[in-house]
């Protein structure tokens, strides 16, 4: 039966100065998963936004299952059976389980009897979950069930969700899949964005793609290749970086037996952690988020201080230095978080700039800043990594994720770094940037400098990195050359066997 | 339905004009205040406003605005550094009092030389007060993690416990006949701050004045001054650049402490005269009103001191010639940090109005 479930015809959605959405049209069959597909800010959220009740669209329709459908807020699209499962988690880390998914109910049952029905809702699609544990302790799988399992107790008939799997790693990836599989069998249907592209192949019966808010055109996932999708969403031939050939460098950044305790009370330990970057080689480091990736990050750019042995560069200890005196020997790094750690939000560009360059770049002088300098360095940053902005006075909020992603990076790779540390370079950025962005770091490796990339795609890692490690619970694997590695030991590395079926069980 | 919606970037505009609307809408909201008392509101708001400026007696009252105005600014500029970087001195009144105390006890060590090294050491000694007055709050903070709001607020009455221990003890001038308060300073050539008492002139001026200029210099040319920022607006980005919480606490707290124990000094020696249990009349909490008033701003806070100075001097006038309540005239006051804060949210947020059902 594949009756229309949700037709949208003509959908038009304009902000000041730019059109999110542009007569966009497509439909949803009943139990079909349809992809959405397109680059950053292409105007996925907004469509989405739109079918959840939470933007108000200029013009254009939505009819569902024949009647028309305009939702005036979310519980007026909860009501019709619309739920959402957002990229960003809206948990509290202090609650346990039932208490998150009561938080997020119209009229929440008894605690006793929301326990119950959350244990068969996650028994019944393949999604183990304790509705006893605190949410602070769950990894970011568990949490993404958290929310799943508060829309299916919803009994919805269409579940969207916002690129699901980038914080899972493959074995909870195809947890996830056997879900949704079964959620369409009994005729859900299922709206997915992603950048994906292998995912949406394997998991979507269609796909919309979508470019600069219009729909470019559909496709059938199964019988279309990844580039040619990569190719409608992006609209150019895409540029796939080349690895550049390694030769054996000397070692440059060396991990002893580096243990630390995270800052954050809900952090990672991390755990005995050893490694060595070579010059000219890009260490890849997988692993799923909450694992010890941002106190690793904090340990390499001095934001966290260890023993003097702990982190050697140049056989020199620098683990007792903070992030000036690394930066003056020259290892940087660049943040995950772009907004409030990389950069300050309502500070311009040009602050930015300042904000990691101050040493390297020389622009203080007896403690007082060369603007003229710093606005030149700026703009350099901007020229050189295509950063796409009125100019370095704009502030650091005002830009796109990929666009200040792009300044971020650029920032410390224009230092001419010894050790480059990245953490999520390519996170919520858009394909072209991506691709860029990947390329700076060949560069920059084929320079000679030693990089770690900390990243939780695994694409993007098998691309890049010469060899390849995870971590999981503040633990390192051990580090293989990332040539021949196969997804099987790839996801071994990063969790063993599948411990959350395993702790649920 | 009113709904606000976050501005992209913050409109300079506003964030200059906002201060400017809450005078005006305080001069509305104070006019009723006054109406409701029963007092002519357009008479009320002229007195305060008007009259010390150019009214009859405004020969008087000028001077006065200096006189009022700079220990304000002094004690803000301070304040304004550590506001910045999030770092809370709520406890500026105490450190402005020791200040004085210190400043005026190094003096009367040697009174009455006329030397003219006396006012120099009392300088010295005063900001020394008031810096390790502040220190108190900076090094529990930084050793202990406590509270620095709580902490500096606290030692404001212990300070002014130890105030009237000293006037009524080891400062109490030997020949006043057994009445409180230690000898006339302003009387004593070699330890007195003014310049010209006329004017309302006194060095404490001169010391705001260059508050400001350096002020601005550190906030938008100095490293330090920019990590002050940064730390206010990110606190992880400011650790990622390298910026050490401990050095910047300590550095705030002292500097603001030290600033407000001058502005203390220059009282004591000067417009007060003397060391006395009454000795504090708030200008160290005004001065948080003149921060943000000023909007932390080195320049905002020169005319936000200005324009506070302003409305105690006509105040003063209010009370006794038309007989408003001082407490009315604190209301009006407090009126105006109530209305600037809430201005301030249209700075980075724009009102819309919608129709219900878009939210």
């Amino acid at each position: 039966m594949t009756a229309t479930l949700l037709s949208i015809r003509g959908l038009t959605k304009a902000y000041p100065g730019v059109v999110a959405n542009d007569s966009v049209s497509f439909d949803i069959q009943q139990g079909e998963v349809h992809a959405l597909l397109g680059e950053n800010g292409a105007g996925k959220s907004t469509l989405v936004k739109m079918i959840y009740g939470l933007v108000k669209p200029d013009s254009g329709t939505m009819t569902w299952r024949g009647a028309e459908f305009a939702p005036p807020e979310p519980r007026a699209a909860r009501a019709s059976g619309v739920a959402m499962v957002f990229q960003h988690f809206s948990l509290f880390d202090a609650l346990n389980v039932a208490e998150n998914v009561a938080l997020g109910m119209e009229n929440p049952p008894p605690m006793r009897d929301l326990a119950a029905q959350i244990r068969s809702v996650s028994e019944n699609y393949g999604l183990p979950l304790d509705p006893d544990r605190i949410v602070g302790d769950l990894s970011a799988g568990e949490r993404q069930r958290v929310e799943i399992i508060r829309c299916l107790l919803q009994d919805p008939k269409l579940l969207i969700m916002d690129e699901p799997t980038s914080v899972l790693t493959p074995q909870e990836v195809e947890i996830l899949f056997r879900t949704l599989n079964k959620l369409k069998s009994e005729g859900t249907a299922i709206l997915y964005i992603s950048h994906k592209l292998e995912e949406i192949r394997t998991l979507c019966d269609h796909a919309t793609i979508l470019r600069l808010g219009k729909n470019v055109g559909t496709c059938i996932p199964s019988e279309t290749t990844a580039r040619e999708m990569a190719e409608l969403m992006v609209g150019d031939t895409l540029h796939t970086p080349t690895r550049t050939a390694t030769e054996d460098g000397a070692p440059v950044l060396r991990i002893n037996d580096l243990s630390l305790s995270s800052a954050n009370p809900f952090g990672t330990r991390l755990k005995n952690i050893s490694f060595t970057v070579h010059a000219g080689e890009i260490l890849g480091i997988g692993g799923v988020a909450g694992n010890g990736q941002d106190e690793l990050l904090a340990a390499l750019s001095g934001e966290a201080t260890s023993d003097t042995n702990t982190i050697t560069v140049n056989d020199a200890p620098v683990g007792h230095l903070g992030p000036n005196e690394r930066r003056a020997l020259g290892i940087l790094a660049a943040p995950e978080e772009r907004l409030g750690h990389a950069a300050a939000p309502d500070m311009s560009l040009t602050e930015n700039a300042l904000l990691t360059g101050a040493l390297r770049q020389k622009l203080t002088k007896n403690g007082f800043v060369n603007w003229n300098a710093t606005r030149a360095f700026a703009e350099r940053i901007i020229k050189a990594f295509d950063v796409r902005t009125p100019g370095p006075d704009t502030a650091a909020r005002a830009l796109s994720g990929g666009n200040l992603q792009k300044f971020v990076i650029g920032r410390e790779v224009l230092q001419n770094p010894k050790v480059l540390v990245v953490n999520q370079p390519t996170w919520g950025v858009d394909a072209a940037a991506a691709a860029s962005i990947r390329q700076a770091l060949l560069d920059l490796a084929a320079t000679g400098a030693a990089i770690v990339v900390i990243s939780q795609d695994l694409d993007e890692l098998m691309e890049i990195a010469d060899h390849f490690g995870a971590l999981n619970e503040g633990r390192m694997s051990e580090i293989h050359p990332a040539l021949g590695l196969t997804i099987d030991e790839i996801g071994l590395m990063m969790g063993g066997a599948d411990e959350t079926e395993g702790a649920a069980a | 339905m009113i709904i606000l919606e976050k501005r992209p970037e913050p409109s300079r505009l506003l964030s200059i004009s906002t201060p400017v609307f809450a005078v005006i809408v305080t001069m509305i909201a104070g006019g009723l205040l006054f109406a409701a008392l029963g007092k002519n509101p357009v008479e009320a708001i002229r007195t305060i406003f008007w009259d010390p400026l150019f009214g009859e007696y405004a020969f008087y009252y000028r001077p006065q605005l200096l006189v009022k105005g700079a220990p304000l600014v002094l004690i803000a500029i301070g304040l304004s550094l550590g506001f910045r970087a999030g770092i809370w001195n709520i406890g500026a009144e105490g450190q402005y009092i020791m200040g004085a105390i210190c400043g005026a006890a190094a003096g009367l060590a040697f009174y009455p030389s006329e030397s003219i090294l006396i006012f120099p050491l009392m300088v010295i000694a005063g900001a020394l007060g008031g810096w390790a007055w502040a220190m108190i709050p900076a090094l529990l903070k930084v050793r202990f993690g406590t509270n620095e709001i709580l902490v500096s607020l606290m030692l404001v009455y212990v300070a002014e416990q130890l105030l009237a221990s000293m006037s009524l003890g080891l400062l109490k001038n030997p020949q006043g006949f057994g009445f409180p308060g230690s000898r006339n300073i302003a009387e004593w050539n070699a330890a007195n701050s003014w310049i010209a008492q006329d004017y309302g002139m006194h060095w404490g001026v001169v010391a705001a004045l260059i508050a400001v200029i350096m002020a601005y210099v550190l906030l938008n040319r100095h490293i330090l001054g920019f990590n002050i920022r940064l730390t206010g607006e990110a606190r992880r980005a400011a650790r990622f650049a390298g910026v050490n919480p401990t050095r910047l606490i300590l550095f705030c707290l002292g500097t603001s402490g030290m600033l407000a124990g001058l502005a203390g000094l220059f009282e004591v020696s000067g417009p007060s005269g003397q060391v006395s249990i009454d000795f504090n009349v708030g200008y160290g909490f005004t001065a948080i009103i003149v921060a943000f008033l000023g909007r932390l701003h080195p320049v905002g806070i020169l005319l936000a001191g200005l324009l506070m100075a302003l409305t105690y001097i006509g105040g003063d006038i209010a009370e006794s010639q038309m007989g408003l309540p001082s407490s009315a005239i604190q209301v009006f006051q407090g009126m105006l940090l109530f209305f600037l804060l809430a201005l301030d949210l249209l700075t980075n947020f724009r009102v819309k109005f919608a129709s219900k059902g878009t939210a």
